[in-house]
């Protein structure tokens, strides 16, 4: 399945506001570092599902990390 | 040939701001030079250009520095108090590489001073005036003529050198009324396109951006040295002085703009009461002619500095003349203008004196 | 297959910046290059940055920009403005910048109707030089130079520039928004949207003044900082719309200032 938000990893602080802003509460900072020394924010591949792509967390994001896809209707 | 009008120097500094392309002007009001910005209320909508009275001098030039930025032909005037606030701005312009000018008809100081003629913002002018290393044209005209040609060489100079400009006058010189003739007017559309202004990418390239800062200080250091390559190169090539009566001079008069016209008429009744009198005048305060007052100095036996301030010009002249001939000062101060008989008895003085000198008139040789 | 519906706007270049983790400038940043991105006017503008923490803002947006003294931008942007009436122009201010050292410069812009949009982000303290009081500090509240708390008697109280600024004819938008939730943010975005039309609709001069934190200067994480502001910087700076003209879009129930007539003259 593709991912519904991706985090680019390399512009992350770490602030967490994407957390707090997340309703599904499926944002958590990874264990890793980035190369200036911040936990970037994660969502792991079986939390994606749980996305609604509210959209909520690109916007409290200061740093433009995340980028939020949506899954296009199949046409009938 | 082109007509000879009667003008005031004030309107006639604006008139010909107009010609040389200025089409942006920001001001506020401070006498004595009200008329500049007067003129340019009522004249500069009919080219197409702005004036903006502003709420204060700091506003003003920084107005002049967003209307340069843009690369439109941009000025402000103003006089000793006004251009001590136009200094933050001044800096700015400087370290963001504008071209502008600003012109200053100087009054007496310090403080409120007074709004009678004054030479006392040389130093101002000429060492700085403003914080960092940057350095200003500064023309220095005597006649309402003079200013008006300067005016043109100083929108094509300063953005020649992509650094701002003065005009530094004085009450009298924008007071006073006399026959000029003025300038074709530019032709902007024939102006080099400027390549650096900030109007919008247009889509199709980089951002420019209009900047002094440089938080790396070897960047800093970088600009910084770049922009002293820039004053080098304007003490080598725009250097401007006017030399009387110098092939046989014994004394050398020097003055400049009000003080200079009054040291003129001492000059000739000297000559016409024998006394070897001739006079290095500058043009350009900044960069100083050094090199007339040594050569002068070689030779000649003394020096006569007239200013309308407590002597400031007279530092640059003692640089250039060091210990090779004695150098007298007169001054008046406070909006007082000297009298050409006054300056005629310092000559007859310095005359006797040396005279007197047993070492044949080379005193601290 | 699925399609991207949030993204970097063009507006903003790809340098990461300078701000502290979770210091909403970003935010504030993104939303001024959304609004540009949205009207298609990204190559016809110009910002003016102005001296404190977005003192680099040039290095962020794709537009042409020029750097401006502390408080001078208002200025900067009326001759950027004057010799080029069709570009957008705007400044980027904070609370120190806008409403202390700049206090005559955006009266006086505003006096005259310039016809600029100003963001003015206020989080009640001068962030860059680390963390000293500025005229919105609230009261009691610490700073560098006010230790132990702004006292009025020392210190006055804070000044609301869009209360202020509204009671003048020529600003034809000033609205006063907040970053502490995204539903904020969402109507943060409708405001600099707002402001960015009275521009293009040459209705004259334009403020949307974003409440903001400062997490490092403040003390705080991010998020309590975002809840400290909605707590304590809300009742002091009430949002909303203080001025608006006819003819822009939304509701326009504020206040419009009633002309003054002109005098006769010869």
């Amino acid at each position: 399945m593709d991912k519904k938000v991706s985090f680019d990893e390399e512009r992350c602080k770490g602030c967490e506001l994407c957390i707090e802003a997340c309703p599904k509460g499926i944002i958590h900072l990874a264990d890793h570092f980035n190369s200036k020394g911040f936990h970037p924010a994660a969502v792991t591949d079986e939390e994606q599902a749980k996305c609604t792509t509210c959209l909520l967390c690109a916007r409290m994001c200061p740093d433009t990390v995340i980028e939020i896809f949506r899954p296009e209707r199949v046409a009938r | 040939m082109a007509e000879q009008i009667l003008m005031k120097g004030n309107e006639a500094v604006a008139e010909a701001a107009i010609r040389a392309g200025c089409r942006f002007f920001a001001g506020y009001p401070i006498t004595p030079q009200n008329e500049i910005p007067e003129y340019m209320a009522r004249k500069l909508f009919e080219v197409g250009g702005t004036f903006i009275q502003a709420e204060s001098e700091v506003s003003a030039i920084n107005m002049v520095y967003g209307g340069a930025g843009t690369g439109t032909r941009s000025m402000t005037s103003s006089s000793s108090p006004g251009i001590s606030l136009k200094q933050e701005g001044i800096s700015y312009i400087a370290g963001a590489e504008l071209p502008a000018l600003v012109v200053n008809m100087v009054r007496a100081g310090p403080g409120l001073g007074g709004i009678q003629p004054a030479q006392g913002d040389w130093f101002q002018a000429t060492k700085g005036g403003g914080h960092g290393d940057y350095r200003l044209l500064v023309f220095v005209p005597a006649s309402v003529q003079e200013a008006i040609d300067l005016v043109g060489q100083a929108f094509e100079l300063a953005e020649h050198y992509r650094n701002p400009v003065m005009i530094l006058g004085d009450a009298v010189l924008g007071q006073m009324m006399e026959p000029v003739v003025l300038p074709e007017p530019v032709d902007l559309a024939k102006l080099p396109q400027k390549s650096w202004a900030t109007t919008g990418t247009g889509g199709t390239r980089k951002p420019n951006v209009v900047n002094s800062l440089y938080l790396d200080a070897e960047l800093c250091e970088k600009h910084n040295f770049k922009l002293q390559e820039k004053y080098r190169q304007m003490t080598e090539r725009e250097v401007r002085f006017e030399e009387l009566n110098m092939d046989d001079a014994e004394i050398v008069l020097t003055a400049y703009g009000t003080s200079a016209r009054v040291a003129i008429s001492a000059m000739k009744r000297a000559r016409s009461e024998g006394l070897k009198v001739g006079m290095i005048r500058p043009i350009t305060a900044w960069p100083f002619p050094y090199e007339p007052f040594r050569k002068a100095s070689e030779r000649v036996r003394a020096f006569l500095d007239v200013e309308m301030s407590a002597g400031q010009m007279i530092e640059d002249v003692r640089l250039a003349v060091q210990d090779r001939a004695p150098i007298f000062f007169y001054n008046r101060m406070g909006g007082m203008v000297p009298t050409p008989k006054a300056v005629l008895e310092e000559l007859h003085k310095i005359d006797h004196s040396l005279k007197r000198d047993k070492l044949g008139g080379r005193l601290g040789v | 297959m699925s399609v991207k519906v949030f993204e970097r706007p063009k507006a903003l270049s790809s340098v990461i910046f300078h701000y502290c983790p979770g210091c909403t400038h970003g935010i504030i940043h993104r939303l001024v290059a959304e609004a540009i991105d949205e009207f298609g006017v990204q190559g016809k503008t110009i910002g003016v940055a102005s001296v404190g923490c977005s003192v680099l803002a040039y290095n962020y947006f794709n537009v042409d920009f020029q750097q401006a003294a502390h408080g001078r931008a208002p200025a900067v942007a009326t001759g950027i403005k004057r010799c080029l009436p069709d570009r957008t122009v705007f400044t980027y201010q904070g609370d120190g910048d806008l409403a202390s050292i700049g206090t005559a410069e955006i009266v006086h812009a505003a006096m005259r109707g310039e016809n600029i949009t100003v963001i003015f982000v206020n989080n009640a303290i001068y962030g860059m030089t680390g963390g000293q009081m500025a005229p919105t500090t609230l009261l009691g509240q610490n700073t560098t130079t006010s230790p132990g708390g702004r006292k009025p008697e020392r210190a006055g109280r804070p000044i609301r520039m869009s209360e202020m600024l509204s009671q003048l004819e020529g600003p034809a938008y000033i609205a006063r928004v907040s970053t502490h939730n995204a539903a904020q943010v969402a109507r943060a975005k409708q405001a600099v949207k707002k402001a960015f039309q009275a521009q293009v609709d040459k209705k004259g001069f334009s403020m949307v003044e974003v409440l903001s934190t400062c997490p490092t200067n403040w003390g705080m994480t991010p998020n309590e900082a975002l809840k400290w502001l909605e707590e304590n910087m809300l009742p002091v700076y009430p949002l909303g719309e203080f001025k608006t003209e006819p003819g822009l879009p939304g509701p326009s129930a504020a206040k419009t200032t009633v002309p003054t007539r002109e005098v006769k003259t010869d």
